[in-house]
């Protein structure tokens, strides 16, 4: 595989599965050209003149979707741990003797890990698509025959209409649909929220099919996605688990160490001067993300203080706060827990939206630039303030990137995290794999203190004279190592590149090894 | 064979070493989730400690989970001990901590108490700045592990950094207690709880046990007053030694004891509570009060923190971080009382100045109690950082 070194210093290879690709340039450097890619366009002559789309079967809309070996198939995860179609829609694949798929999934999660059967018999040829637990080992033991592309939910997007990656078949679960194919994520009995994440797929894929458990008469409002992109409706027993959402990274932490994380990300927001009139903040699905926004709200309650935005993912605890009025209108493309998924159908101000109108970098301005601070998580931080969140120190895969590059971009970027988990260092010399740079990364806060990227002089102004715990990212090192019994060995890796990472303009930020 | 610690799915920070002496040579299997990562660090720091013992024949499993060094050490020191392999000390781990003891009357209003054979509780307990934490021997340790947790908390002792935090260790009842002084008091220990105490005389064979094993060395002792017997003695445990700073009260054995429920309000002990407290302070020591132990009760352990301390008690005992800054805000003097105590101290000074025997304040007569008593409340204001330690000197300014 032919590498070059890229604006980052990290080798990537300059063709992935066939495909040529730009190496990363630096932030803001890589400008596209030419015009966006669009669908066939087609003719009402040929689809039913009653809007009657329904099939009998996934098996059956797949066949008149023209299915074949070696097209690219798309799915969602707004179930999150709770999907059911993924599975089933390979199991019909796989009866149809079909070969070669390239699997497109907006996430996989842990509920995907029979589909690595479907990789061993060669049904599916490599996934695309964010690669968690046994998925993540499978790949990063080299024995998926292509090489897995990990994007951001923006960098999805942006993947598919600047024509990077082309879909055949989306397969949109939805919670209620009518026989047109209008459909939303709000009602029926596995309500789930947005489906902020099919909406490129419904827009660029040549076949969209729309699985429902719920068919309601014409027409099924509000449409999140509209009928008129949609080709075939199949109506199964149950399409999600809605309970399962919250599983996983949504779930706020008990452990104390982590709230304190939490708190004191709170208090340097308050110290810092982020937390005025009519601000906007983002949190991660991560448990200590979901404690700042506790700890914020206490803040905001206290210094009767009000925020215009809430950019989502959002849960219960935004939601609660749109409904005191803490917060003007929530801006939603995925529901992290029940709550969340009431609000999107109930509440006129919290809106769902997809990743276009939020994430995507090539288009005309984002949403993310415009909020004002972001607390995420991250895997590992380097001592240049560089962040990993796709492997571990042992350099597996383990994580999707999500929303989480799109987020950098916030004003102020702040990474909650433990300074070492067990016994694994957090503050490293050098992440293991580079998913965002370190000039977006403005602050990180451990446990045993906030380091601030001395890039932002500004910042570091804010909060002079106040009784921060502030603590030099090179010390802090030095103390975690000291508690770990020294620095742990580099990770056991060949030179079999397994996966890359994308960045949100496409260009290829680093490369993920084979583990050894 | 021998083995020692834990594994398993949710065990973190911890491992689990079987030792199997004989064989020729030393076989290491070593499964780590940091294998990768340490594994290379585990297997040389399990070779150089069986090179000290002189262990060169054996086979020992490693099942890791995460083990911070000093865990290891005393997993494997336990493995060896069981397996009746003479160590001696050769294993104990170099001293990070200081070894300096504390003040007798240093403030003591949290002590989180911190089960003596689960490690992962250890590593950030000091952060959460109570001030003093509790090495466990006691009642959060089964019957079979005593001999394991004692390892653990020596090596806790010596290497954990517990920050600002009283280094604590309630003992074993005596006369298991006993012999754990001396696992732990050569190790920079700087209070011992002694529990269930029931009598002046087993304090003083505390503290000449502590004199014996470290003599000159400071070493407080607090005993814990649990049962009708030892309430009724308080006044001459509290006496016992010189060493005692102070009586604590334990309450869900005294009402056990006693035969009562335990109730929220507490009146089943005031009797106690307040016995305790006049015991200390007769003999000018500090009073401290039971355990709070609804996790998520907030509000809950405010009132109770509130109660102890109007009743007369310097702190309570915690069983979880959060409860930390509610028991301090808790135990911090109102307003209204350093205002007060401000006026009667800047009142004694002014007397003291002009050469006058007797203070007054509003034409009042102050008493000398009362003049020690806003002494202390200013004193606690300042550590609890309500008050600037240089308030007198800009008393002009403020006002």
């Amino acid at each position: 595989m032919e590498m070059v070194v890229n604006a980052a210093g990290r080798r990537v290879p300059i063709r992935i599965n066939g495909q040529a690709v730009f190496p990363f340039q630096g932030i803001g450097q890589y400008k596209p050209t030419g015009r966006m890619v669009g669908r066939p366009l087609r003719s009402c002559a040929d689809y039913p003149a009653d809007g009657d789309k329904v099939v009998p079967d996934i098996k059956t809309a797949l066949q008149q979707c023209g299915l074949r070996d070696g097209m690219t198939i798309s799915t969602h995860h707004h179930f999150r741990e709770g999907d059911l179609v993924a599975n089933r829609l390979f199991d019909c694949i796989a009866e149809m003797g079909v070969r070669d798929i390239r699997w497109f999934p907006s996430a996989a999660f842990v509920c995907h890990a029979p589909l690595i059967n479907y990789l061993e018999a060669g049904v599916i040829h490599h996934i695309e698509g964010s690669m968690n637990g046994p998925l993540g080992d499978y790949c990063s033991e080299g024995k998926m025959r292509g090489t897995a592309v990990l994007r951001s939910h923006g960098g999805r997007w942006q993947a598919l209409q600047d024509g990077e990656v082309h879909v055949d078949i989306a397969v949109i679960a939805a919670p209620a649909a009518d026989r047109f194919g209008n459909c939303n994520g709000a009602r029926g009995p596995s309500a789930c929220g947005p489906l902020g994440y099919a909406e490129a797929d419904a827009q660029f894929a040549d076949k969209v099919i729309v699985v429902t458990d719920h068919l309601v008469p014409f027409p099924c409002t509000p449409w999140h996605i509209q009928g008129q992109l949609v080709d075939y409706v199949v109506l199964v027993d149950k399409i999600g688990i809605p309970e399962k959402i919250v599983a996983g990274t949504t779930q706020i932490t008990k452990s104390p160490d982590r709230l304190r994380i939490a708190e004191l990300t709170a208090k340097f927001a308050e110290a810092a001067g982020l937390i005025r009139n009519g601000f906007s903040f983002q949190t991660g699905a991560g448990g200590i993300s979901l404690a700042f926004t506790k700890y914020l709200e206490e803040t905001m309650r206290r210094n009767k203080i009000t925020a215009s935005f809430y950019l989502g993912g959002s849960n219960q605890l935004p939601v609660r706060m749109l409904e005191e009025g803490l917060i003007d209108t929530i801006i939603d493309i995925q529901a992290f827990d029940l709550q969340a998924v009431c609000s999107t159908r109930d509440n006129p101000h919290h809106i769902a939206c997809g990743p276009f109108t939020t994430y995507n970098y090539h288009g005309k301005g984002n949403f993310n630039t415009l909020t004002d601070i972001a607390v995420l998580g991250a895997t590992q931080v380097d001592l240049e303030y560089n962040a990993n969140v796709v492997t571990h120190s042992d350099g597996r895969l383990k994580h999707g990137i999500g929303g989480w590059q799109n987020c950098l971009f916030a004003k102020c970027t702040v990474l909650a995290i433990p300074s070492f988990r067990d016994r694994i260092p957090v503050i490293v010399d050098k992440v293991t794999t580079l998913t965002g740079p370190a000039e977006l990364v403005d602050v990180v806060v451990t446990e045993r203190g906030i380091c601030i990227n001395p890039r932002r002089t500004d910042l570091l102004d804010a909060i002079k004279g106040t009784k921060l715990p502030l603590i030099d990212i090179k010390s802090l090192q030095h103390t975690v190592q000291d508690i770990c019994g020294g620095a742990p060995e580099p990770p056991h890796v060949g030179e079999q590149v397994v996966a890359v990472v994308k960045w949100v303009d496409g260009t290829v930020l680093d490369s993920i090894y084979r583990v050894l | 064979m021998a083995c020692a610690g834990r594994h398993g799915p949710e065990v973190r920070s911890d491992c689990w070493i079987n030792v199997e002496p004989g064989g020729s040579g030393l076989h290491l299997n070593l499964e780590s989730k940091v294998k990768s990562l340490y594994g290379t660090h585990i297997e040389r720091q399990i070779k150089q400690a069986c090179a000290r013992v002189g262990l060169k024949n054996a086979r020992i499993d490693i099942k890791d989970s995460g083990a911070l060094p000093f865990v290891i050490s005393a997993r494997l020191e336990t493995a060896l001990r069981r397996s009746g392999i003479n160590v001696g000390s050769t294993l104990v781990p170099p001293a990070k901590a200081d070894f300096t003891a504390s003040d007798k009357d240093r403030l003591r209003r949290t002590r989180l108490y911190l089960p003596g054979n689960t490690p992962h509780l250890f590593l950030n307990a000091g952060l959460h700045e109570p001030d003093a934490i509790i090495l466990d021997l006691e009642d959060s340790v089964a019957p079979s592990e005593k001999d394991a947790a004692r390892v653990l908390v020596r090596n806790a002792l010596l290497a954990v950094d517990f920050y600002k935090a009283e280094r604590m260790v309630r003992i074993n009842q005596l006369p298991m207690g006993l012999d754990d002084l001396e696992w732990i008091v050569p190790c920079g220990v700087q209070l011992i709880l002694l529990p269930k105490c029931e009598s002046p005389d087993q304090a003083r064979l505390v503290d000449e046990k502590l004199n014996a094993i470290n003599p000159g060395h400071a070493v407080w002792l607090l005993p814990i007053i649990e049962s009708a017997r030892g309430c009724f003695y308080a006044f001459e445990i509290a006496g016992a030694s010189p060493n005692i700073a102070g009586l604590a009260v334990g309450l869900e054995d005294y009402t056990a004891d006693i035969g009562v429920q335990r109730t929220s309000s507490g009146y089943e002990s005031l009797w106690a509570q307040s016995r305790i407290v006049n015991a200390a302070r007769a003999h000018g020591i500090q009073a401290i009060g039971s355990v709070f132990s609804h996790v998520d009760d907030q509000e809950g352990c405010f009132q109770a923190a509130r109660a102890a301390k109007n009743l007369g008690f310097d702190g309570m005992g915690c069983i979880h971080p959060r409860h930390i800054p509610v028991m301090h805000d808790a135990f911090a003097p109102g307003e209204d009382e350093i205002s007060r105590a401000k006026e009667i101290v800047l009142a004694f000074a002014e007397a003291q100045e002009k050469g006058l025997g007797v203070v007054s304040l509003n034409n009042k007569m102050i008493d000398a109690p009362v003049v020690k008593r806003a002494q202390t409340v200013i004193r606690h204001a300042i550590q609890a950082g309500r008050l600037n330690p240089g308030w007198q000197d800009n008393t002009s300014e403020v006002e």
